[in-house]
């Protein structure tokens, strides 16, 4: 089942939460809709689930299955932030909810149910819980329920709103893992919304990083990664520093340093530069790489990564990043003069910028 | 140390707040002599009333055609008041909780408009607009309906009076449990009356039933606007408080307060259904604290 928006245009009164966004999912696609909040996201995805129309001829969404081909509207699965639960019933009639309504020429039979219901919640890992009621339920298990209740319908679309927002680290590592591995068990085609880049990276084929009402960029996690095509995706992705420079002949100077910056058209002008903290490199000395001098501020070395700010001679304040072992094998301490060398730099000419 | 009898540990009062004993006695004398002079002995006082001349006097009067007549009318004119109520008290509940609409803010105010008005008024705008002198009355009249005077009148003055008691109850509660449930109900291939009655209705039961119980006991005890639309016609028009009073300046005390206390019957049974229905109010809202630790 393929899903296909076309340019949707969504407004809240004076407020546009949409503003023309396409978007082409493919089947058995496992996609993030990620994003800062009031980007949008969770209207998009509440556009494609029908819960929303789009405004009055702006736009449309368009399902199309290969196999089914005059299947009509599709079964749409949907996980809501909080669940959603109905509080009132049991687990087993939650998850048995959506068979149960069906029209009686396409019902199945009780014992049918039954064992359907019992199949997914063995699915979902709660075969012990039919009779509980959601309030008696950790939030763990209740996002499990709500996951349970939406594929009874067999739908062909999963749509997931913060799927795991509310949950605590542990539960949520878990829970992501599980759900990756469900998706590509029973080929659905996904679609879930998040703030948490982290989650995007780890979950997902394909990421649609979302701003303001507009789709800022999408691909792979990596080519949104490594490749983001705006400022705006730079930022959005995880700590960043900034520069303002210019771009003379092939080379992009910034920071007291002039780094190769090789470009279609040979553009001149001044820039932003964007370098991550990890695509920095450290030295004592100074070497043939571009590199400006700086005084080590402060370390924070508990963790994985060793972090360090640093002060550059121009007055900026640098955030670095290296791994345990660089860091002991330089000796360096706080106050430390160090040779800071850029690995990868992203540019972005002023006029472009947002 | 002495041993405190055992109390069953249910209220525990503090030291630092307990009053002497003589003036806890004092202050549980005034509360109860309160009570008593003014609710207790009145209701006793119908009831004695009504039984002055024994329990066959007291069947007698209430098998008085007249009497009957009036207890068949409070039941039809109820009998109509609250489903039609009921009906618009869930609608408006629903349409104010669930949608943004323009004018919002007016139709809550307008839902509390019989609160703010005297019955006596509620009654004479019927009349103005019904009667044979208002506005539709000559136009009603042509075609042979008659409205004031007569049930119709009856039942829109109690429609208008009860008409805030099931919305008032229902809106708070439809607000706090928003719209999620019937999204994802409606998501799952439920249609719009296969969701209200599996998902909403189960939620708001017991605050409807309250609303319908208090929606009732209001609609058999107004006074004031049927007074003014019914034109007190003895065994036509007259309701069971209206008859009441119609007992009473004959003079005719049992049969006065065997009606009444019917009445009080009523409030009495209203009391303790909406005891249960507010226990089992107060059961949810502990099972809603309880999920949300």
């Amino acid at each position: 089942m393929t899903i296909e928006v076309r340019g949707v245009t969504k407004t809240f009164g004076r407020f546009t939460a949409l503003d023309g966004v396409s978007l082409l999912v493919h089947t058995g696609d496992l996609v993030a809709l990620l994003g800062p909040s009031g980007s949008g996201k969770t209207t998009l995805l509440r556009i494609i689930a029908g819960l929303e129309i789009p405004d009055p001829g702006e736009g449309s969404v368009l399902f199309e299955d290969k196999d089914a081909p005059d299947a009509g509207s599709p079964r749409v699965g949907f996980v809501f932030q909080h669940y959603a639960l109905f509080r009132h019933m049991t687990v087993f009639d939650n998850v048995a909810f959506g068979l149960r309504v069906l029209r009686r020429r396409v019902r199945p039979p009780r014992v049918e149910i039954r064992r359907r219901v019992e199949e997914l919640l063995a699915l979902v890992q709660l075969e012990g819980l039919a009779g509980r009621f959601p309030s008696q339920l950790s939030g763990g298990q209740r996002q499990r329920v709500a996951l349970a209740r939406a594929l009874a319908i067999q739908p062909k679309v999963l749509l997931l709103d913060e799927p795991f927002g509310a949950l605590d680290a542990k539960v949520r590592q878990e829970l992501r893992r599980w759900l990756k591995g469900l998706h590509h068990r029973i080929q659905l085609t996904s679609v879930f919304v998040t703030h948490d880049q982290e989650e995007a990276m780890e979950l997902a084929d394909r990421i649609v990083v979302m701003n303001a009402g507009r789709i800022e960029q999408q691909g792979t996690p990596d080519e949104v990664f490594h490749r983001p095509a705006t400022e705006f995706v730079v930022n959005f992705l995880g700590q960043v520093n900034l520069f303002h420079g210019r771009v003379e002949a092939g080379k992009a100077h910034f920071g007291n340093m002039a780094v190769e910056w090789p470009a279609w058209g040979n553009p001149e002008g001044p820039v932003r530069v964007f370098v991550r903290p990890h695509d920095f490199d450290l030295d004592l000395l100074a070497s043939r790489r571009p590199s400006f001098r700086a005084k080590v501020e402060r370390i924070h070395s508990a963790g994985p990564v060793v972090k360090l700010q640093v002060l550059a001679d121009s007055g900026e304040r640098v955030d670095v990043e290296i791994d345990q072992d660089r860091f002991k094998s330089l000796r360096i301490v706080s106050g430390s003069q160090v040779y800071v060398s850029p690995k990868e730099i992203k540019v972005f000419f002023e006029d472009y910028s947002i | 140390m002495t041993m405190a009898p055992d109390v069953g540990g249910e209220r525990r009062i503090s030291r630092s707040i307990a009053e002497p004993a003589l003036v806890r006695w004092i202050l549980i004398l005034v509360g109860l002599g309160f009570l008593g002079v003014f609710i207790i002995l009145p209701l006793a006082a119908v009831f004695a009333q009504a039984f002055e001349k024994g329990i066959g006097p007291y069947l007698e009067a209430l098998r008085e055609p007249d009497t009957v007549s009036a207890i068949k009318l409070t039941l039809i004119a109820a009998g109509i008041a609250v489903p039609l109520n009921l009906a618009f008290g869930i609608a408006a509940a629903w349409a104010i909780a669930k949608f943004e609409f323009r004018g919002k803010s007016i139709l809550v105010a307008l839902i509390d408009l019989p609160f703010a008005v005297s019955p006596v008024i509620a009654g004479l705008i019927y009349v103005l607009v019904f009667g044979l002198q208002g506005w539709l009355g000559p136009w009603l009249a042509e075609r042979g309906i008659r409205v004031i005077f007569a049930l119709p009148g009856i039942v829109l003055a109690t429609v208008f009076v009860t008409f805030p008691f099931v919305a008032r109850e229902l809106i708070p509660q439809m607000e706090s449990l928003g719209n999620e449930e019937e999204e994802a109900a409606r998501i799952l291939g439920a249609n719009g009356w296969q969701t209200f009655l599996r998902v909403t209705l189960p939620n708001i039961k017991w605050s409807l039933l309250y609303g319908i119980i208090l929606s009732n006991a209001r609609a058999m005890g107004e006074f004031g606007a049927v007074s003014v639309v019914s034109g007190h016609v003895r065994g036509e028009t007259n309701t069971l408080t209206l008859h009441v009073e119609v007992l009473y300046n004959e003079y005719n005390f049992v049969g006065a307060f065997a009606a009444a206390s019917l009445l009080c019957l009523l409030a009495l049974v209203t009391l303790a259904a909406k005891a249960i229905v507010e226990w089992k109010l107060r059961a949810e809202v502990r099972a809603k604290a309880e999920r949300s630790r």
